[in-house]
């Protein structure tokens, strides 16, 4: 066996991509159909009097935000449910008795769920092109924030899967707190649309660096400068790290 | 040679204040069946979690064929194989792929034969394509066995293989697990079932509130601790026991045609010339005589009573 057990890596992706394949309508078609509502509600009845945002029509520049609401959840609720099932039903043992490290256990759980949550990003914005025209200004950019937000947060989704106890609190984080902010992020509007007090409250949402900087990689403004989101993703990222770096030390929730 | 299995001042106390092990010392074989045996609590499934890694050691050491469990841990479990209590399975799976799975992620590269050969051997081949779901409970747990398999593991842990399966599966059951020691496989069993240790152990362990009481061959356990039963036949039934034979504790039938004496097989004397010289002053013949062995239950019930 080399250093890198990589036929483990290959198993577990393999196994959590079958799963996708499987769950596909609730995996892939979902999240699709959603949007698509998101796009009739937002796009065509509300953005039909709002004209312009940022000389960006509202319907594309809402293409972001929804790319980045759906890549969020979904990578969050894609690993949280993958590590949570297997602790649930007791296959985990597997898993713990396996010579695998931690760093190969995250890169095969979050890699599988970063490569789902991606595909569903990618999916919409075909889906948002049926809607409204698109022009990516920094394609590169785009690629870059969709994978480090989607491994970030498939990260923060590996966190939730091992500390949950029972299902409902595998849907507490995602539902009262990512959902929440971001809504609150700018996903649907510019934050200089908001009162002075809010637009600095909304400075303390990380979300909103996500969205922001996402956004710029399209229409290449942004709330905050694109060094910043960059920054604030990379800082998230590192800390998403650390904890599960921790978890696996101390072997919390996972090994007595 | 190293030991298969190697443990040292093994310790563990949970978060609870619960001491599952105390201060155990073992050392298991390479190629034998080993069978551990103590009662629910004891400390036999701790014991066998830390070994493959899901359970974190407290004190002491242990080592797999040399390899330290803890440092060395990738070329220590990639030797163990595990065959959990619970039937913990990927329900949606087939047996396929959850097989095929458990062998990648063990480190090793695809090798569909092997997994055929698996599955044969099982009598899992005609279910390859089948929903672990909807397999039966004895089914699900030989597609336990054949996942801990697959990654051709030299030591083999089997905590309560029996538990729910019916006795012609167990048989076949044992007959797999024959096969795998004459292959060269350590295996690690324990059992509820004390018929299961004794049809197949080479040696059994005895553990009772997280202390490895014994570790003694099966043989010379059985030989050491075991009374034996001599049951004498009679030609003539008889009334009672004669006044002259009160110190041989003999058990009379209730149609008097039978007479027991138990002797203990590790005493220096088992007076059963003694007991034939009395039979015959008291003009007792008998026309037949059969000796039974005390059942490793016995014994194991002994130790641990003995203990408590």
């Amino acid at each position: 066996m080399s250093m890198l057990n990589l036929h483990a890596v290959k198993a577990i992706y393999r196994f959590e991509m079958a799963r996708t394949g499987r769950t596909l309508l609730q995996s892939v078609v979902s999240p699709v159909v959603s949007t698509s509502l998101y796009f009739v509600v937002f796009g065509a009845a509300i953005g039909s009097r709002i004209s312009e945002v940022g000389g960006v029509t509202y319907g594309a520049f809402i293409v972001p935000g929804l790319i980045m609401l759906s890549l969020l959840t979904q990578s969050i609720s894609n690993a949280s449910f993958a590590i949570y099932f297997p602790k649930f039903v007791g296959t985990i043992y597997e898993l713990l008795s396996a010579p695998v490290s931690f760093i190969e256990i995250v890169m095969a759980y979050v890699g599988a769920a970063a490569t789902k949550s991606i595909m569903i990003g990618l999916i919409i914005l075909a889906t948002a092109h049926l809607f409204v025209p698109l022009e990516i200004q920094h394609p590169v950019f785009m690629l870059l924030f969709l994978v480090l937000t989607a491994v970030t947060f498939a990260l923060l989704g590996f966190i939730i899967g091992i500390w949950a106890t029972n299902f409902e609190k595998l849907q507490l984080v995602p539902l009262l707190v990512v959902t929440p902010l971001t809504f609150l992020g700018g996903s649907f509007y510019s934050i200089d649309m908001l009162p002075p007090v809010w637009q600095t409250i909304s400075h303390f949402n990380p979300v909103l660096y996500l969205v922001s900087g996402f956004r710029w990689s399209f229409f290449g403004q942004a709330d905050v400068s694109v060094a910043l989101s960059l920054g604030m993703t990379l800082v998230f990222l590192a800390a998403c790290l650390a904890v599960v770096w921790w978890i696996f030390k101390t072997g919390w929730r996972i090994r007595n | 040679m190293q030991p298969a299995i190697s443990v040292a001042k093994l310790s563990k106390t949970y978060e609870t204040g619960f001491e599952a092990l105390k201060d155990i010392d073992l050392e298991i074989r390479h190629g034998e069946i080993f069978a551990l045996l103590g009662p629910n609590g004891a400390g036999k499934t701790t014991l066998i979690n830390i070994i493959c890694g899901i359970v974190k050691p407290g004190e002491g050491r242990v080592l797999a064929d040399g390899h330290d469990i803890v440092s060395d841990y990738r070329a220590a479990r990639s030797l163990i194989g595990l065959v959990p209590q619970e039937l913990t399975t990927d329900a949606f799976e087939t047996v396929w792929a959850t097989v095929s799975f458990s062998r990648g992620l063990f480190g090793k590269p695809k090798n569909p034969a092997y997994i055929e050969k698996i599955l044969k051997d099982l009598s899992l081949w005609e279910k390859k394509d089948s929903k672990i779901m909807t397999l039966s409970g004895g089914m699900k747990r030989r597609v336990m066995i054949a996942k801990a398999l697959s990654h051709e593991p030299r030591i083999l842990f089997l905590d309560e293989p029996s538990a729910g399966v019916d006795v012609e599966l167990r048989r076949d059951m044992w007959e797999v697990v024959r096969r795998l020691r004459d292959s060269g496989v350590t295996i690690i069993l324990t059992t509820h079932y004390i018929e299961e240790a004794e049809e197949m152990a080479d040696r059994v362990g005895v553990i009772n509130r997280g202390q490895l009481v014994l570790v003694e061959e099966k043989s010379v356990l059985m030989r050491k601790l075991g009374r034996k039963e001599l049951t004498l036949q009679l030609q003539q039934p008889v009334d009672r026991v004669p006044e002259s034979l009160s110190s041989f504790s003999l058990q009379l039938s209730e149609d008097g045609g039978e007479l027991t004496y138990v002797y203990d097989t590790q005493g220096e004397r088992t007076g059963i010339t003694r007991l034939f010289k009395a039979l015959e002053e008291e003009g007792i013949r008998f026309r037949d005589l059969v000796t039974t062995q005390s059942s490793l239950e016995e014994i194991f019930v002994n130790l641990v009573s003995r203990r408590q």
